[in-house]
């Protein structure tokens, strides 16, 4: 089975997912943002690197910030950019989501930035791609279902190397909703890749997925115990919807246990650092003292977030 | 007509036959084995030489996706299927549109089959009506119309009580039960076994507790009311030990695989691949093995195609969101064949698992074997030819399987239904 | 081939640039031969303002063929608008990498004159660019499967190397 997000040569084709992709191009998409980040500061806030090239924006579930990040990072780089939020238009009419990417594709797209609430949709599109000899359109996952969020994990091993340089030394805690979280699972995968030596889980039996220690990581159930002496947080975010059904009993019993609090951090490195992919549930899974505190490090992933969409989409359209 | 078939190797499994003889059949039914009848003169001969002459298949479920998805294949496209396949008896389940709930419906499609002069076609009827679970459709009426079994199919039902009495009144008139081991609440929004790979994928789990729960509390009821049940598509080890533990206990019970958990596991679902959303799902590679034992001790007593044609449209898509199911009705052979290799399982014992078995589960006599006096329903096959499986070849409307691309064992030769040869295939 | 010695071209062209200098020039060198020829140059002419370096990697016109690869920050350390400019590099050949450096410079701001200084002109021009400063020039134009480089060993010292692909 060829592993449809490489090229022949071991390039990246598209960008689907963190698992199984290579510690060489997990460091070199890495290294490539690093000159990004302070595009920023210039008078001319752009690079020529997509001039010319039509990056589709086609979220089809809303997620105004991340396709923000997205249009932000391709406009950077002088792409066009045009915005489809199709939950709202097409497939509501009946349409598949193939006939959409057909229809997009006879626009002339160069490139396609896509969030779908399905796991697994991206690589149907990038399968339909190949299928019609149209290999040269990249794919960039901009998050489906439960299963990856690429450049989210991106960023977050961006913000980590930016603050503790080395992988090989770190222990990581990933806390909460890992059973509905592509974060979680983009996460693991990097973290695990780069080389950390214990990444660890913590959250109640009911937010877990099965088999999750196969992932590579150690499992905690209870919060302080996890949080012990660990360099990096990672917290997730927790759907209001969770607590319909029978995960949990009430937001307020899943603060107590496991929202990050002051005194729960202390538990941690005394320079551990606190992430969050956004947006914050406060009172919920994080404490706003913590959200606020000296160890949050939340709103420079943000900054990072678009160097490394930046460095991403320019590895596309630099290697076909 | 009369038809000689000459110098095939017979393999009978019904009289535990296998041996190099030939065949008369006369009237649409076997009048000989061995030596011809007096005065036989044979209209045609069919050259068996180097071929296996088997009953014709009888398949525990194919969806001929009549009444209601004509648009995803239909009786005439499924039947030349069925022909291509060697297979001459097939049992049809009631999740059409509208539901086989009703004696008119189930009459028409018996009389729409056999004007097409193909396929045997059974109908399993609906246990409860629309299949909803409340009410016992008209078991007596429909059986009079020509079903052979009922069944809730792949909608579960969760009124235990009405499962019960529907079970109660079954075995009132020694009607069979076939049920689909599915616990709604467990399987919920599930597609995929709950295990690594669909943790991995972010795919929605169905536990195997889903089928064993479901299984026990079927196994139970079939005790206590003592219907003459049937299991249908056990997918894990875990629901073979159940049932192995029931027939322990003393209940009369058997079961049926769908052939492509023989073959295939969670991990072939590979990079997304809505060929392998089937319900129940492909489990891990221990239940698949423990299926392929199962079926060799004999503990599973058949094997079927579970054919369901799915078109383009609705395979293209998300995984989640695509529709489950595999074409089968061309692979049922090939891959029973390819089990039967891997295993070192003989033929007859292999043949028996979609003849014999299958027939037997069924309740129908007059096909499923070759004896004297049966219905001349004849598969005459070349089990060392490999072919490929392709879009093009495969028959049937539905070109929904993981294994288009791969070659596998058995050719079909001649397809025969009462003596009348059907298919036969370019020398 | 015979090829001048690198370490006299760098003091020539010193002597060449040295009238230019006014103490807001910029000078800035282009990774990575060009960047240490512009620091040797920086540190003789004595220029007050600070070195400038420039990556062109995200700005060259061929990086679709060639892939992208690591590339080292761009430092601009001062405002370039209005200033005197004088870009360095080691090779002048196609005359890309010169205008794709001057798109970057042009993204920091408007400068008031850029003059382009080069250790060697191989030839083989594409692009209407010429160097106002230039320490050589070869006699015939490089085949284009050349490959002409400079080096920089542990002293400092500088030295030309060719390469036949």
């Amino acid at each position: 089975m060829l592993n449809p997000q490489l090229t022949q040569d071991g390039r990246l084709r598209h960008l689907l997912t963190l698992d199984g992709l290579p510690k060489s191009i997990l460091a070199e998409i890495l290294d490539i943002a690093a000159p990004f980040t302070d595009v920023a500061e210039r008078e001319v806030k752009k690079l020529p690197l997509l001039r010319g090239k039509s990056v589709f924006n086609v979220f089809f579930e809303n997620s105004t910030r991340t396709r923000t990040t997205f249009e932000i990072a391709a406009k950077r780089l002088s792409a066009d950019v045009i915005n489809l939020n199709v939950s709202t238009s097409s497939t509501s009419k009946g349409e598949t989501l193939l006939d959409t990417v057909d229809n997009l594709c006879a626009m002339g797209a160069d490139m396609f930035v896509m969030r779908h609430a399905s796991s697994g949709a991206p690589y149907l599109l990038a399968q339909h791609l190949r299928a019609t000899g149209r290999d040269h359109i990249s794919v960039v996952n901009a998050g489906d279902g439960r299963h990856a969020h690429p450049t989210q994990g991106l960023l977050d091993m961006y913000t980590i190397r930016h603050y503790k340089q080395d992988f090989t030394r770190l222990t990581v805690a990933v806390v909460g909703d890992v059973l509905h979280s592509r974060v979680a699972r983009s996460e693991i995968a990097a973290l695990t890749t780069l080389g950390v030596p214990e990444v660890r889980v913590i959250a109640p039996k009911t937010l877990l997925p099965t088999d999750v220690e196969r992932m590579g990581v150690r499992v905690f159930h209870n919060m302080e115990e996890g949080l012990k002496g660990v360099d990096v947080v990672m917290m997730l975010r927790l759907q209001n919807e969770r607590m319909q059904g029978a995960l949990l009993p009430s937001s307020q019993e899943y603060f107590k246990f496991y929202g990050l609090t002051q005194e729960k951090l202390a538990l941690a490195a005394k320079d551990a650092i606190v992430l969050h992919p956004g947006p914050m549930n406060r009172g919920v899974e994080i404490d706003s003292a913590v959200a606020d505190g000296a160890n949050a490090v939340i709103l420079p992933q943000v900054t990072f977030g678009i160097a490394v969409r930046m460095a991403v989409m320019s590895m596309l359209a630099a290697g076909n | 007509m009369k038809i000689h078939i000459a110098k095939g190797r017979v393999i009978d499994p019904a009289s535990q036959l296998d041996a190099e003889q030939d065949l008369f059949i006369a009237d649409g039914k076997i009048v000989a084995r061995g030596a011809a009848p007096e005065g036989f003169k044979a209209d045609k001969l069919i050259d068996a030489a180097g071929l296996i002459v088997a009953p014709g298949l009888v398949d525990l479920s194919a969806r001929l996706r009549e009444p209601g998805f004509e648009y995803r294949a239909t009786l005439e496209s499924e039947m030349q299927a069925a022909m291509a396949g060697g297979i001459t008896s097939l049992a049809c389940p009631p999740d059409t549109d509208p539901v086989l709930d009703e004696p008119g419906l189930v009459e028409m499609l018996c009389f729409r089959a056999k004007k097409l002069h193909c396929a045997h076609v059974y109908p399993v009827a609906a246990l409860t009506t629309k299949l909803e679970g409340k009410r016992i459709t008209e078991m007596a009426e429909l059986v009079e119309a020509g079903c052979v079994a009922f069944s809730q199919v792949n909608t579960p039902l969760v009124d235990t009580q009405v499962l019960m009495r529907a079970m109660q009144y079954a075995a009132t008139f020694g009607f069979r039960v076939w049920l689909q081991p599915i616990d709604p609440f467990l399987a919920r929004a599930g597609v995929a076994h709950d295990g690594e790979v669909a943790s991995r994928m972010g795919l929605a789990g169905i536990p195997v507790e889903a089928e064993t729960i479901a299984l026990e509390t079927y196994l139970s009821l079939a005790k206590l009311t003592g219907v003459k049940l049937h299991i249908t598509r056990i997918s894990s080890a875990a629901a073979l030990a159940c049932i192995e533990r029931a027939r322990a206990g003393g209940l009369d019970v058997t079961c049926d695989v769908a052939v492509h958990h023989l073959h295939l596991c969670d991990n072939d679902i590979g990079y997304f691949d809505p060929q392998c959303y089937v319900i129940p799902p492909l489990r891990s590679q221990r239940d698949r093995a423990a299926l392929r034992a199962g079926l060799a001790s004999g503990k599973i007593n058949a094997v079927c195609s579970d054919h369901t044609p799915v078109d383009d449209d609705g395979k293209q898509m998300p995984f989640a969101e695509a529709e489950p199911g595999m074409t089968g009705l061309e692979l049922l052979l090939p891959l029973t064949l390819k089990w039967a290799l891997e295993e070192k399982q003989p033929l007859l014992q292999a043949l028996a698992r979609v003849t014999a078995a299958s027939a037997g589960i069924m309740g129908i006599t007059k096909g499923g074997h070759l004896g004297v006096g049966a219905r001349a329903d004849v598969c005459i096959f070349n089990p060392d030819a490999w072919r490929k499986v392709t879009r093009d070849s495969l028959r049937s409307q539905g070109k929904n399987t993981p294994f288009l691309g791969l070659e596998l064992p058995g050719e079909v030769r001649y397809t025969l239904v009462e003596g009348r040869v059907m298919y036969s295939a370019a020398a | 081939m015979n090829l001048p010695d690198a370490n006299q071209l760098r003091d020539l062209l010193v002597e060449q640039i040295r009238a230019a200098i006014k103490p807001e020039t910029l000078i800035i060198g282009i990774h990575s031969g060009g960047a240490w020829v512009a620091e040797y140059l920086h540190r003789q002419l004595g220029v007050a303002t600070p070195l400038g370096t420039l990556d062109v990697a995200f700005y060259r016109d061929d990086y679709a063929s060639r892939g992208l690869h690591k590339s080292r920050k761009s430092t601009i350390p001062v405002d370039i608008e209005g200033r005197d400019v004088i870009l360095v590099d080691d090779v002048l050949y196609s005359g890309r990498t010169t205008r794709a450096a001057l798109n970057e410079i042009f993204d920091y701001g408007r400068p008031a004159r850029v003059d382009l200084a080069v250790l060697i002109d191989r030839g083989g021009r594409q692009l209407p660019i010429a160097a106002r400063f230039c320490a050589h020039v070869l006699a015939a134009p490089l085949p284009p499967e050349s490959k002409l480089s400079l080096q920089r060993d542990d002293a400092g010292n500088f030295s030309l190397e060719v390469k036949s692909a």
